[in-house]
């Protein structure tokens, strides 16, 4: 394997040991970063390093103390790491506000990790509505203080501006990989295409992207392959790598992706006008068919749709997160969209921890097998 | 509280002593009103708007617009034992069983539009607030995308400071701001600024009733229970902004006066023995089963956080107070605000324990319970117990458990309260020794 590619890997598999590495490098402060989105453009021109925080595979003993069984488990997962003192390294977490489960984990936080500063990030989902710019930049100029209350460092318009630049960069090589995985599926495989994915967030962007860049390159000078059936995976994420196995054996891969964990991320580039704080405050009012910003128009099916047939996937697989209501309230309105268009569905319900994926093997093998017939 | 001294109490309600209708015969009239009149308005062309329980309806009453609220309808299925007919049909949708019952319930019905509780006419607008969470975003991007129509969305963010920023207060009197001009848009009329005035002023005044009715249950013993409050939500909810409100809400708060006038209580076969906050909506399901267990515990139900969300007040007029006011509800609140104001409901009311109702629809106040919860024991000594169920969904609740969540929490009331009169004894023989 290359080893660009093996690292990238590595890194994307092993989180804390990546991020750890990451701050130890780079001798900054480390901010964690709940999901779904936060500018991170804002922490790296505050001179501290963004870790995504993402959940895991642990067990709920004292999150449970918190948030009843009904809740989302990246969400129980982010508590209980956090009370077990996974997260010490870190100077701060921001959390955001984009659902109910989210709003009310930012509520507790202080009591369940009272070590371990929350800074909220609450954004506008009116997104079409002018008034929602100025709001986000209220809220991003009171982030940036917090941030730069922390690091000492001020994130000037030139530094924001350099930070921008950086992010626009990798966004970009982000988009090419995800082409480049589709057109060598059998280099990149699903669990090599999301391992690579996520290793940006424990990683520096900078060396990050250089190694992307680089890892890019090579793979555009490789000729294409054949081999698998292509299908889009959407989702707020495709995880665990058990999970994703199943798909790599039944020849399977993602032509593209909708998951809040991958794709959307970067999905949208900065607008080329306005300050540095307004371009990136609007890349996250651009950005469309993502369940946790309004949507009246239900573009999601549409987008599905299109990207299935752009890149000639042959099926859509529907990664359900169990208790993520946005995604749930989303589902019924593309299923129909997409079966009025034709197209293969698989829905699968997925969690970070799971004891045993028999049943979902069974319904990708069956589900690869209805493609293939 | 403002309902501490009771003045003039016992005086008959001087605007309805001519008829004489009980204020819960007027409620159910008045409801059978609002349904009829809003099929009639869709029969006669007329806009009919879907919009959240908590909106400022003040805009939509001044255009003249016909307005129904699809929770309302939706727990008046749950309480006709209507819902699993709509459960059924959202899953085949392939609506998660997760998800808000209520929105289940209403996205079946946008299917299905027939209910033997009541029957509500489909929309042609679609207005909704997410101050009272986020969820129904989701659920109201839907219903605008079935039936093809346009959503006005008054986002309302979460406080993350003690206090409501000012910079939600001014994004929220924007969104408003636009909403009219989107309602001009729709209607193709210019708002009537003097009407709407008026209905500020209706709104207010219904606010204050509201207010002044459910505060009457701060008296020992509480002149009605609380779950007659779950009654008058539905009329809070439609009828805010309009006259006969006023009346209704008048009419009870001086019924409750007059009880108390009259030393009654909320029932009249039994005392009440034990008072209690009850956090969550309720199980419209099993309205009935539960009233009755803590009935037959002699536990009665005097507050909950459910008055504080219609009691919108500000000055008419005044878009920057209004947007204030629909912007502060107690959901969109911090954890330190909902202790706080649990803490003073418990002791303006005079409560022996707390019950929390861990409703499967409502994450948003689910996930802060538990450390309500604490809080309220540790700092404030209340006791309360959780028990598991739902607005609308009979599946998540088990009587069998609130029962035996009641009973423990009976006894841990009735060992506080034999423990306090032991301290009291002590301390006067110790009085009288010292003599």
């Amino acid at each position: 394997m290359n080893s660009l590619l093996a690292e990238l890997t590595a890194a994307g598999r092993r989180p804390k040991e990546t991020a750890l590495r990451s701050l130890r490098e780079t001798g900054k402060k480390g901010v964690g970063c709940f999901p779904i989105y936060v500018p991170e453009e804002i922490i790296h021109a505050a001179g501290l390093l963004p870790i995504g925080l993402w959940g895991g595979q642990t067990e709920f003993k004292q999150a449970d103390k918190y948030l009843q069984s009904f809740c989302c488990s990246i969400m129980r997962a982010n508590v209980e790491l956090g009370i077990k003192g996974v997260y010490k390294d870190l100077a701060a977490v921001i959390i955001t506000a984009y659902c109910d489960t989210l709003r009310a984990v930012l509520n507790n936080w202080p009591a369940a990790v009272p070590g371990l500063k929350a800074i909220p990030m609450v954004y506008p989902q009116n997104r079409l509505e002018p008034a929602a710019l100025e709001y986000m930049l209220e809220k991003f100029r009171t982030l940036q203080k917090e941030l730069e209350s922390i690091s000492g460092i001020e994130a000037t318009p030139d530094r924001l501006a350099d930070s921008l630049a950086l992010y626009e960069k990798y966004r970009a090589g982000m988009r090419e990989f995800t082409q480049l995985a589709r057109s060598h599926p059998l280099t990149v495989d699903v669990r090599l295409r999301h391992n690579v994915v996520k290793a940006a967030y424990y990683m520096d962007k900078a060396v990050y992207t250089e190694k992307l860049l680089a890892l890019n390159q090579w793979l555009a000078s490789l000729p294409e392959e054949k081999g698998g059936i292509p299908v889009i995976v959407t989702g707020l994420l495709a995880e665990p790598e058990s999970f994703l196995a199943l798909f790599a054996e039944n020849g399977l891969f993602f032509a593209g992706d909708d998951l809040a964990q991958e794709s959307r991320q970067f999905r949208v580039a900065a607008r080329p006008d306005g300050s540095p704080l307004e371009r990136i405050a609007r890349r996250f009012l651009d950005l469309r068919g993502c369940t946790f910003f309004c949507d009246p128009l239900k573009t999601r099916g549409e987008l599905l749709i299109q990207m299935a047939r752009d890149t000639g996937a042959q099926g859509i697989v529907v990664c359900m997160y169990k208790f993520c209501d946005p995604e749930e309230f989303d589902y019924p309105v593309y299923k129909e969209e997409i079966e009025a268009a034709g197209l293969p569905l698989l829905y699968l319900e997925i969690e970070q921890r799971m004891d045993g994926v028999e049943q979902l093997r069974t319904r990708i093998q069956s589900f690869a097998e209805t493609l293939r017939s | 509280m403002e309902e501490k001294t009771i003045a003039g109490a016992g005086k008959p309600a001087e605007d309805n002593a001519e008829d004489n209708i009980t204020s819960k015969k007027l409620l159910n009239q008045l409801m059978k009103e609002h349904y009829s009149q809003a099929r009639t308005a869709k029969a006669q062309g007329r806009t009919v708007v879907w919009a959240t329980s908590i909106i400022p309806q003040e805009i939509l009453e001044a255009m003249d617009l016909t307005v129904v609220y699809p929770e309302n309808h939706a727990a008046a299925v749950g309480a006709r034992k209507d819902a699993p007919g709509f459960i059924r049909r959202a899953e085949q949708s392939g609506y998660s069983t997760d998800i808000c019952s209520y929105a289940r319930v209403n996205l079946a019905y946008a299917e299905l539009p027939h209910s033997e509780a009541e029957n509500i006419p489909a929309p042609d607008l679609i207005f909704c607030g997410s101050n009272i969470c986020c969820t129904v975003i989701k659920w109201y991007e839907n219903l605008a995308r079935k039936f093809r129509i346009p959503m006005i969305l008054m986002d309302a963010p979460c406080s993350t400071a003690y206090y409501v920023e000012q910079e939600n207060v001014t994004y929220i009197r924007r969104q408003i701001e636009d909403a009219i001009r989107q309602l001009e848009t729709v209607t193709g009329r210019k708002m009537d600024r003097e009407r709407l005035l008026e209905v500020m002023r209706i709104s207010n005044e219904n606010a204050m009733w509201w207010k002044k009715a459910t505060d009457l249950l701060a008296h020992r013993p509480a002149p009605a229970c609380g779950f007659d409050m779950f009654n008058y939500m539905a009329p809070i909810v439609c009828l805010r902004g309009k006259k006969e409100g006023t009346r209704l809400f008048r009419l009870w708060y001086d019924e409750l006066l007059a009880k108390i006038g009259r030393g009654e209580g909320p029932w009249q076969d039994q005392p009440e023995r034990y008072r209690v906050l009850w956090d969550g909506i309720a199980c419209w399901p099993y309205l009935s089963d539960t009233y009755k267990i803590l009935k037959r515990c002699g536990i009665n139900v005097v507050t909950s956080t459910y008055p504080e969300s219609w009691t919108l007040l500000y000055e008419p007029g005044d878009l920057d107070g209004m947007a204030r006011a629909y912007g502060s509800l107690y959901v969109l609140r911090s954890l330190n605000y909902a202790v706080d104001r649990l803490s003073n409901l418990a002791s303006d009311f005079a409560v022996d324990g707390a019950i929390f109702h861990s409703n499967r629809s409502c994450k948003g106040m689910d996930f802060k319970q538990y450390e309500i919860a604490r809080r309220l024991r540790d700092k404030y000594s209340i006791p309360s117990v959780f028990f598991d169920g739902d607005q609308t969904d009979p599946n998540a609740f088990s009587l069998a458990q609130y029962e035996t969540r009641v009973q423990a929490l009976l006894e841990t009331m009735e060992n506080r309260r034999e423990q306090s009169r032991k301290q009291s004894r002590e301390q006067s023989r110790k009085g009288a020794g010292t003599k």
